[in-house]
């Protein structure tokens, strides 16, 4: 049970947030104007780093509010919140 | 062994208080204060129970959650039996009754009423272990912090001191110092409570356990761990036996000895591997029991063998300090060789944890250890080096019946991990987790292995530390209360009704509701059949009405709620007028279809979303991730309205003399009140929106009043409606209405696979504007001619219905190849009651193009349908009915 720190309400358990993936993976300003091969890329292809990465959250079952956090894959280590989800 | 009572002495037994309880039928005593194996062996009973595989005798082993031995079914006195009962950490308590086992238990197969819970608990310090180390940490973090909040928790039932939790036992040790225990017995009437507790930091005072030494029949009844030996004599007044040999690696048994000498047991032998001494083997009694001890004197392999008579044989190896809740969360071990056993090293990265005491490895006695793992078999002398038959008694796990023979066949094998050598040879696996023979594996396995026992490790421990009940980690989440259970305000009147329920995600809906032939005996209800055909003819010739409160709603409101919208949905909602609604679908990025529903346009900047039931929560949190996380600067803010709102669906031709009957001061002509759009009303003299929508293709409307107010308003309409015979309808004979329409139900007729164009509903798809998943649809895998497409089928006997979920293949199809080549599958299937007979809905590859072909449904059991495949839309294909009877 991770302790997840919402840079909101503070400290919470695990249970009481979901979890988004890979942070800093913007929708494309023009989708149309990507090739196929660049839409799976936003689409489907992510980062599985075995350290350090940023990744969102969203406290669901408190502020409701989605935000960026580095975390450690390895050990669960969490940074300090570095900003808004995005 | 023949061990009995002594006549006086035990700390923790009040012989004032005699316990009555059953072993195996037999009638026997012990007192307050006892354990059942103290109890057992006070009463001389030495033969606890079988083993798993070998059918080996074995007798109490320990005094703790180590042992692997004295494992019993007990019934309690409630009538509950509980498999698998450690007798040597099971309080006595009258009118038990214990069964010896052979290694596996029998599961109650009644509900045993037990009750569990469960609690949070937060401390700046939590100590696991109430000994004198752990006291002391607790009262140094006091010291230090008045404020702190210290918690000391201990599993023994008898654990007293300042701040102390009794009888409560830390199971798990888990990311950022979240700590897992059991309580039992916290409070009358309830077995259990779990603790969850988040801790500033873990203080580890666990002690240490004491390991055995392997050898030839090293199992018998009679071979105990050594300090268990001295707490059955001091806590329980315990004589284990008449004549003793103890072997031993290390200075603790030297109080052992002492004990034995209060107890009145001879010592004929210590047996010392610190002067080269060792037992190599044991004889047993008819009973199994031990009986002699054969010890050889002497380094050398060629030491002449001596045996001496004995009832009690009593090992110590060494002691290992009790790390499995260091290691849970990721703290490391390291080998010391000071005191031959493992102990903690670093933390784990977000646990802040120290160890105290014999947990870190400060053990009394061991300042001079004289590693001894395993005494090779006898012999070695004889016939040269001893084969693997020799190692076959050489018991590493009681539990499992692992022996040394076992160990070799893996390394030989070549397995070299101890991971690996784990799950080969099972030891460890067993109910004490590898407590005493972990480590000694680990220890022949490097010697082997050619190996430092550091290098080697141990296998990675996991929680839970001791067995727990699934009964208990459920606590009270159980039955009723294990998900919550959601019912619209007009439930009362559906029970007093007789419906028979579904759940649809947490709700309760009415599926339908049976005529009942008699009120005392529903037998002679109508079945669900009869009663939904009867629902689905009063909404296509008549007037029904369905409570369709759970609905998911949501209100969108900002100036940019339009824009919002056009983005999420893949048609076009900004252009939508006030007074209007649309139907919409929503895709994810990837293009399949999400969720679906009607939107209505309240005012300039305020939209009334609605959502499939089950979806609701995913959709509003869908709006709020793009919302917040791509769009922050539209300004747009979605709350759920769910519960807010009491929707009523009537339904039919005759809809329209109900509606104007409860909404006197609406206009629901249809020139007035066309289809697609809403007004507000006064809805039995109540407030509300009533919106002109329908999901069965009849002349339909949808009656919103707040929730308070649900049931008088669906009262009214069941009242103005029952001259002309309204009827309430279920999700069942709402499923058939739409799906004689073609309307597909997301999550029925899509599993995240399927796209609008799939669907059919490419008209609904926008080419004038964007919106999430767009790009999607030009991908070459969403342009393939093959995708599966939402197609009719009909049965070719009119009578059968296809099973939803049937597999469906070609005319054609070689049933005897394998794989047989699948066309698709059935989605959604069942009786007409207006066409008179079954059809289905089906997802089939190039489904649009093969209008009029026949496929085949092979069934379990053999038989095979045949369908022709149609159109999606079975019922009224022109839409003819949505205004009311054409022909009226």
């Amino acid at each position: 049970m991770l302790l997840i720190p919402c840079p909101h309400c503070g400290p919470r358990n695990e249970t009481e947030f979901q979890y988004g993936g890979q942070a800093g993976v913007a929708y494309p300003v023009d989708p149309e104007a990507l090739s196929d091969a660049e839409w799976v890329r936003y689409l489907f292809l992510r980062d599985n780093p075995a350290g350090r990465w940023r990744e969102r959250w969203v406290h669901t079952a408190g502020c409701r509010r989605w935000f960026d956090i580095e975390r450690d894959t390895v050990t669960n280590e969490f940074s300090p919140v570095i900003g808004r989800g995005a | 062994m023949t061990a009995s009572r002594r006549p006086a002495g035990g700390t923790r037994i009040d012989r004032l208080r005699r316990l009555a309880f059953t072993f195996d039928g037999v009638d026997q005593s012990g007192f307050a204060g006892d354990t059942l194996a103290s109890a057992l062996l006070a009463s001389g009973v030495s033969v606890i129970g079988r083993s798993i595989y070998h059918d080996r005798p074995r007798g109490v082993m320990s005094a703790g959650p180590e042992e692997p031995n004295a494992l019993v079914q007990v019934e309690w006195p409630s009538g509950v039996s509980e498999p698998m009962v450690n007798a040597a950490t099971t309080p006595l308590v009258e009118g038990m009754r214990a069964w010896s086992l052979t290694g596996q238990g029998r599961l109650e197969t009644r509900d045993d009423g037990a009750r569990f819970d469960a609690i949070y608990a937060h401390a700046e310090v939590l100590v696991i272990g109430a000994g004198a180390a752990g006291l002391a940490a607790a009262a140094e973090a006091r010291a230090a912090d008045p404020a702190a909040r210290v918690l000391i928790i201990d599993g023994d039932p008898g654990a007293t001191g300042d701040g102390v939790l009794a009888d409560t036992t830390a199971i798990g040790v888990y990311d950022h110092a979240y700590v897992v225990a059991v309580q039992r017995n916290p409070v009358p009437g309830t077995e259990g409570r779990l603790w969850r507790i988040r801790a500033g930091r873990v203080v580890l005072a666990t002690g240490a356990t004491e390991r055995g030494i392997v050898f030839a029949d090293d199992d018998r009844p009679g071979i105990m761990l050594a300090g268990a030996a001295a707490t059955y004599i001091r806590d329980f007044g315990v004589k284990p036996g008449r004549r003793a040999v103890i072997f031993t690696t290390n200075g603790t048994t030297a109080d052992v000895a002492t004990a034995l000498g209060e107890a009145g047991v001879e010592v004929v032998a210590t047996v010392d591997a610190r002067r080269g001494e060792t037992v190599v083997g044991t004889d047993g009694d008819a009973d199994g029991a031990l009986s002699a001890v054969h010890i050889a004197r002497g380094a050398s392999s060629g030491a002449a063998i001596e045996t001496l008579d004995a009832d009690l044989l009593l090992v110590s190896g060494g002691w290992n300090p009790n790390v499995a809740l260091w290691a849970h969360p990721r703290g490391t071990l390291r080998y010391d060789d000071r005191i031959a056993a493992f102990v903690p090293d670093k933390p784990g990265p977000t646990t802040p944890m120290t160890a105290v005491g014999a947990a870190a490895g400060e053990i009394d006695g061991l300042e001079d250890i004289a590693p001894l793992w395993v005494v090779p078999p006898p012999t070695s002398t004889e016939r040269g080096d001893p084969n693997d038959d020799d190692w076959a008694t050489h018991y590493l796990d009681h539990g499992r019946d692992a022996t040394v023979a076992d160990l070799r066949r893996a390394l030989g094998a070549g397995l070299d991990s101890i991971e690996h050598v784990k799950r080969y040879t099972t030891i460890g696996t067993g109910i004490d987790q590898g407590r005493t023979g972990g480590v000694i594996a680990s220890a022949i396995a490097a010697s082997l292995l050619g190996q430092d026992v550091g290098a080697v490790g141990v296998p990675t421990f996991r929680p839970p530390l001791v067995p727990v009940t699934f009964a208990q980690v459920a606590g009270r989440d159980r039955g009723a209360l294990s998900d919550p259970n959601r019912t619209t305000a007009i439930q009362p009147w559906h029970v007093a009704r007789g419906a028979v329920f579904e759940d649809v995600g947490q709700w309760k809906r009415p599926r339908f509701f049976p005529i009942g032939g008699d009120p005392a005996d529903e037998s002679m209800d109508e079945s669900m059949d009869e009663a939904v055909l009867r629902e689905c003819a009063a909404a296509r010739t008549g007037v029904a009405a369905m409570d369709a409160s759970t609905l998911g709603k949501i209100d969108i409101q900002g100036p940019d709620a339009g824009i919002f919208l056009d983005l999420i949905y893949t048609n076009t909602f900004a252009t939508l007028k006030v007074g209007s609604c649309r139907y919409g679908l929503m895709c994810r990025s990837d293009g399949m279809v999400f969720d679906d529903g009607v939107t209505s346009r309240l005012a300039g900047d305020r939209f009334h979303m609605t959502t499939t039931t089950g979806n609701a929560a995913a959709v509003l949190d869908h709006l709020e991730e793009w919302l917040q996380t791509e769009w922050p600067e539209l300004r747009v803010r979605c709350t759920s309205v769910t519960e807010q709102w009491s929707t009523i669906a009537v339904v039919g031709p005759r809809s329209r003399e109900v509606v104007a009957a409860v909404a006197p001061g609406t206009d629901v002509s249809n020139d007035a009140f066309p289809f697609m759009t809403w007004r507000d009303a006064v809805i039995a003299g109540l407030p509300g929106r009533v919106f002109r929508i329908s999901f069965s293709g009849e002349l339909a409307f949808e009656l919103n009043v707040p929730t308070s107010h649900g049931l008088a308003v669906w009262e009214a309409v069941m009242a103005a409606g029952s001259p002309i015979g309204i009827t309430p309808y279920g999700t069942e004979a709402m499923h058939v209405l739409r799906a004689e329409k073609g309307y597909p139900i997301m999550g029925q007729e899509t599993d995240g696979t399927v796209t609008p164009q799939d669907l059919g509903m490419d008209g609904l798809v926008s080419r004038k504007k964007a919106f999430i998943g767009q790009r999607s649809h030009r991908r070459p895998d969403v342009l393939r001619p093959d995708r599966k497409h939402l197609v009719g089928l009909l049965p070719v006997d009119p009578e059968a219905l296809l099973p939803e979920g049937a597999q469906l293949v070609a005319l054609d199809a070689d049933l005897s190849s394998r794989p047989v080549p699948m066309l698709g599958h059935v989605t959604s299937s069942y009786r007409s009651a207006a066409l008179g007979r079954s059809f289905a809905l089906a997802l089939i590859k190039g489904g649009r193009d093969r209008m009029g072909e026949h496929v085949l449904a092979p069934l379990a059991g053999g038989s095979i349908l045949e369908s022709v495949i149609t159109s999606s839309v079975v019922f009224d294909p022109e839409n003819r009915r949505r205004d009311g009877e054409p022909d009226a």
